[in-house]
C-alpha cells in the first residue's frame, strides 16, 4: 500500500465505507528495500484515516526461516516477499487479500479473475479459475484457501491518474519529478541507495526523474521526466511509446512468465 | 470517453488473437517493449513472421501450444473511444470461458474461417450471443486471402450466416470480410476486397451505436453492507450501503424492504460519507431509512409504485460450467448480487441442441456446457426480474456447496 494503485484503492474503500471506517486492517509487507519517502508515506495515510497498519517484514522472514538472500548487484527480494505474504496470511487467518494490481500491466495478469483463488499453499491455477459472470463474484473458499480479490482490475494506467487528479489524492513525492543520484543499467535509470551500491564499471550521475511505478529500490527504475504536478505527468503518459512495467521494472525481464511463475507461488 | 466492452469469439485457429493483435498494431496501441518482446519470442519459433498472438497468449501453457486457454483482457484506445476486450478461447471445453467474456459485453465478433464457413462453434457462440442478448453482432469472415479474396465465398457465408441469425432472433448483424493475418479490412479499407463496400472493423467498432446500457427507470438496489460506526458523533447512525442496480433514489422516496415486505421512506443518500440529492445507477452509495428495520446484506430496497418480482419457484435457462454434471436434486448454493440463498434445480425440461436449436429430452444428467430450462426453487423467495427485462436482476450463478465452484449461469425467465 504504497504505490499509486494501492492508494488508489484505500481511497475507494475509505469512499465505500464512510462515514464509518474502513473495515479490515491495510496491510504492507516490508521488503527492506523500500523507498524511504513510500514508507513515511504509508505511515502518515494508515494513521489519518484511522486504519489499522500490519506491517511485515522480509527481513524477519529471511532469519526466521533461515533463507538465502538473493545476491548481484541489484538483489531484489521480490520472489522472497511471498514468503512473508503467505505467512502474514496464516498469521492473521485472512481469508480474502484485496490488491491493486491490473489488467493491463501485464499478460499474465490480464488472464486472472477479479477473485482469484488461491489453495493453502497461495497457488494461482490459471487452468481451473471460476468462471466470472456479470456482477457476480464467488468468493466461497474451503478452510486454508484465501482469495486475492483485484477490484481495479479493469482500470487503465491512465484510468488511475486521472482518478488521481479528480479526487485529488496524495501520492509519495518520488512519482514527481525530483533530482536522484542514479546508475544506467541495461538502459535503465536505477538509483543508488544502501542497496544498489555502483561498481567501476558504473556511470553515476545526477538527473531529473520521477518514478512510474514504486516498488523495491533494488527493482524500481526511475524516468527522466520535469513533470512536476499531475497534469504533467499524465501528458507524458499520454505521451509515453513504453508500458508501464516494461520502463520501469527490473524483475519482469528475467523470463517472459516471470509474473505467470510468481503468481503461481503465491505472489499477489 | 465512451467505453465499448467486446468479446471476440470463434473456433480453434480461426484467428482470434491475430485479430486482437491486429487491431492493437494497426491502431498503434502496442508499446515497444511489448513489440519487443514480442519479436523475441518470436524468434524462438520456427517460421520467423511476427506472430501477433503471442501479444494475448499470456501464459505458457498457451505459447507452447499455440493455443488461448482463458480469457484475457485486453485494452485499447482510438480518438473516439476507449475498448476493453474479451479475448475468448476457441475450443468445446472453454466455452464456459466464452460465457463469462460474453456476459459484460455489449458487442461480440465472431469469426469465421472462411474456408469453413459457419460451424458447429459459430452456432454454440451465437446462440450465447444471443441468450445474453449481446445487442451487436459482428460476423467477421476470416482469412479472405486464402480463398482469393472472393466474393462468391463471402457471400454464401453471410446467407448461411443470416440463416441462424434469424432463428436466435439476432437483429443486429454485420458482415466484414477480413484477414487477420494480412490486415485487409481491420484498420485500414483492404485494398484487395475492392467488392465491399462497408468499414473496415476498427471504424465500426468506433462508430457503432451500443444503445445506453444503463436502465434507470426500473429503481433497483440490493444492500451490500451494514453501516454503523457505532462512535459518539455517530451513535444512532444505520446506512445500508450498496450499488444503485438500476434507477434513481432520492429523499423522501416511498420503499418496500424486500423479501420482508415491510413499507418505509428514504432519510437521505449518500455518496462517500456526504448527502446528495440522488443516487443513480450505476453509482455506490449509502441509503438512510426513516424507520429503524432489521435488514442485512442481500436484502432489496425497491420503491413501492414499481415493484420487482418475488418468488422461490423459478422458470430459468441454465448454461452447465462445471466438469461435473448437474444432478437434479442436488443443493446448490444460488448467488444473486450480494443474496445467497440455497436452492435446488428441478424439472429439467429441455435442453437445446447447439446445431438445430430444437428442444430436445435431457437424457441422463446435464453435462458441460449444455444449455437447459429447467425449475429452480429457493429456499427463501427471490426478489428479480426477468433477465430480458433486466439482466441484473435476472441473472444468478449456482455455486457447488461442496467444491464451492460456480457451476452454473442462471438466467431468470
Amino acid at each position: 500500500m504504497e504505490g499509486k494503485d494501492s492508494i488508489t484503492l484505500v481511497h475507494l474503500a475509505q469512499k465505500a465505507f464512510a462515514p464509518g471506517k474502513i473495515p479490515f486492517p491495510l496491510v504492507h509487507i516490508d521488503t527492506g528495500h523500500n523507498f524511504p519517502e513510500a514508507l513515511d508515506f504509508r505511515d502518515q495515510l494508515a494513521a489519518s484515516i484511522g486504519a489499522t497498519l500490519v506491517v511485515r517484514k522480509v527481513e524477519d522472514t529471511i532469519k526466521q526461516r533461515s533463507l538465502t538472500e538473493p545476491k548481484g548487484k541489484f538483489p531484489s527480494r521480490n520472489w522472497l516477499q511471498t514468503y512473508t505474504l503467505l505467512d502474514t496470511i496464516e498469521e492473521f487467518k485472512f481469508d480474502a487479500c484485496i490488491g491493486g494490481a491490473r489488467r493491463d500491466e501485464e499478460k499474465a495478469r490480464a488472464k486472472e479473475r477479479i477473485f482469484s483463488v488461491r489453495d493453502e499453499f497461495g497457488q494461482w491455477d490459471p487452468k481451473l479459475q471460476r468462471p466470472e459472470l456479470w456482477n457476480l463474484f464467488n468468493g466461497r473458499i474451503h478452510k486454508g484457501e484465501n482469495v486475492r480479490v483485484f477490484p481495479i482490475s479493469n482500470w487503465t494506467e491512465l484510468d488511475i491518474w486521472n482518478y488521481i487528479r479528480k479526487e485529488k489524492i496524495d501520492l509519495p513525492s518520488i512519482y514527481f519529478a525530483h533530482e536522484r543520484e542514479v546508475v544506467l543499467h541495461e538502459g535503465q535509470l536505477v538509483a543508488t541507495s544502501e542497496f544498489v551500491k555502483p561498481d567501476d564499471t558504473d556511470l553515476v550521475m545526477t538527473k531529473m526523474v520521477r518514478y512510474r511505478t514504486v516498488g523495491d529500490m533494488t527493482c524500481t527504475a526511475a524516468v527522466e521526466s520535469t513533470a512536476a504536478n499531475l497534469d504533467e505527468v499524465i501528458s507524458e503518459i499520454i505521451a509515453t511509446r513504453i508500458s508501464e512495467r516494461g520502463e520501469t521494472r527490473i524483475d519482469d525481464k528475467v523470463t517472459e512468465a516471470a509474473m505467470e511463475d510468481r503468481k503461481k507461488n503465491g505472489y499477489f | 470517453m465512451d467505453l465499448l466492452r467486446f468479446i471476440t469469439a470463434g473456433s480453434v485457429d480461426d484467428g482470434k488473437s491475430t485479430l486482437i493483435g491486429r487491431l492493437l498494431y494497426d491502431s498503434k496501441n502496442i508499446l515497444i517493449d511489448q513489440l519487443e518482446a514480442l519479436e523475441k519470442s518470436t524468434r524462438n519459433k520456427a517460421n520467423g513472421e511476427v506472430d501477433l498472438a503471442l501479444l494475448t497468449d499470456g501464459l505458457r501453457a498457451e505459447r507452447e501450444q499455440g493455443i488461448t486457454i482463458d480469457v484475457a483482457y485486453r485494452y485499447f484506445t482510438t480518438p473516439k473511444r476507449k475498448f476493453i476486450i474479451a479475448d475468448a478461447p476457441g475450443h468445446v471445453q472453454y466455452t464456459r470461458n466464452m460465457i463469462t467474456g460474453a456476459s459484460n459485453a455489449s458487442l461480440i465478433i465472431i469469426l469465421i474461417d472462411a474456408r469453413l464457413g459457419v460451424v458447429e462453434q459459430t452456432r454454440r457462440h451465437s446462440i450465447i450471443a444471443s441468450l445474453l442478448r449481446i445487442p451487436n453482432v459482428v460476423v467477421a469472415v476470416n482469412k479472405m486471402d486464402l480463398v482469393d479474396y472472393s466474393q462468391d465465398v463471402f457471400n454464401n457465408i453471410v446467407i448461411d450466416y443470416a440463416e441462424v441469425a434469424k432463428q436466435l432472433g439476432l437483429r443486429q448483424v454485420t458482415y466484414i470480410p477480413i484477414s487477420a493475418l494480412n490486415g485487409d479490412n481491420i484498420v485500414e479499407k483492404s485494398t484487395a476486397i475492392t467488392w465491399f463496400e462497408g468499414k473496415p472493423l476498427l471504424e465500426f467498432l468506433e462508430e457503432v451505436e451500443t444503445g445506453n446500457d444503463i436502465n434507470l427507470d426500473d429503481p433497483r438496489f440490493q444492500v451490500q453492507f451494514v453501516i454503523r460506526p457505532q462512535t459518539e458523533a455517530l451513535h444512532d447512525y444505520r446506512g445500508y450501503a450498496g450499488k444503485v442496480i438500476s434507477g434513481i433514489y432520492r429523499k423522501g422516496d416511498k420503499v418496500r424492504i424486500l423479501p420482508q415486505g415491510i413499507d418505509t421512506t428514504i432519510a437521505a443518500v449518500e455518496k462517500a460519507g456526504k448527502e446528495v440529492d440522488e443516487l443513480f445507477a450505476p453509482q455506490s452509495g449509502v441509503i438512510r431509512l426513516t424507520e429503524d428495520i432489521d435488514i442485512s446484506r442481500g436484502d432489496s430496497i425497491v420503491k413501492t409504485d414499481n415493484l420487482p418480482l418475488l418468488s422461490n419457484e423459478l422458470e430459468v435457462l441454465l448454461c452447465w460450467l462445471d466438469e461435473k454434471p448437474l444432478i437434479p436434486g442436488n443443493k446448490y448454493l444460488l448467488q444473486h448480487n450480494s443474496r445467497l440463498v440455497k436452492a435446488v434445480v428441478r424439472n429439467v425440461e429441455y435442453k437445446l441442441d447447439v446445431n438445430s436449436l430444437q428442444q430436445q429430452p435431457v437424457e441422463g444428467n446435464v453435462r458441460l456446457n449444455e444449455v437447459v430450462k429447467a425449475v429452480i426453487k429457493t429456499a427463501s423467495p427471490l426478489v428479480y426480474d426477468p433477465y430480458t427485462k433486466l439482466s441484473a436482476t435476472g441473472s444468478a450463478i449456482l455455486i457447488d456447496e461442496t467444491s464451492n465452484s460456480t457451476v452454473a449461469a442462471v438466467l431468470i425467465k
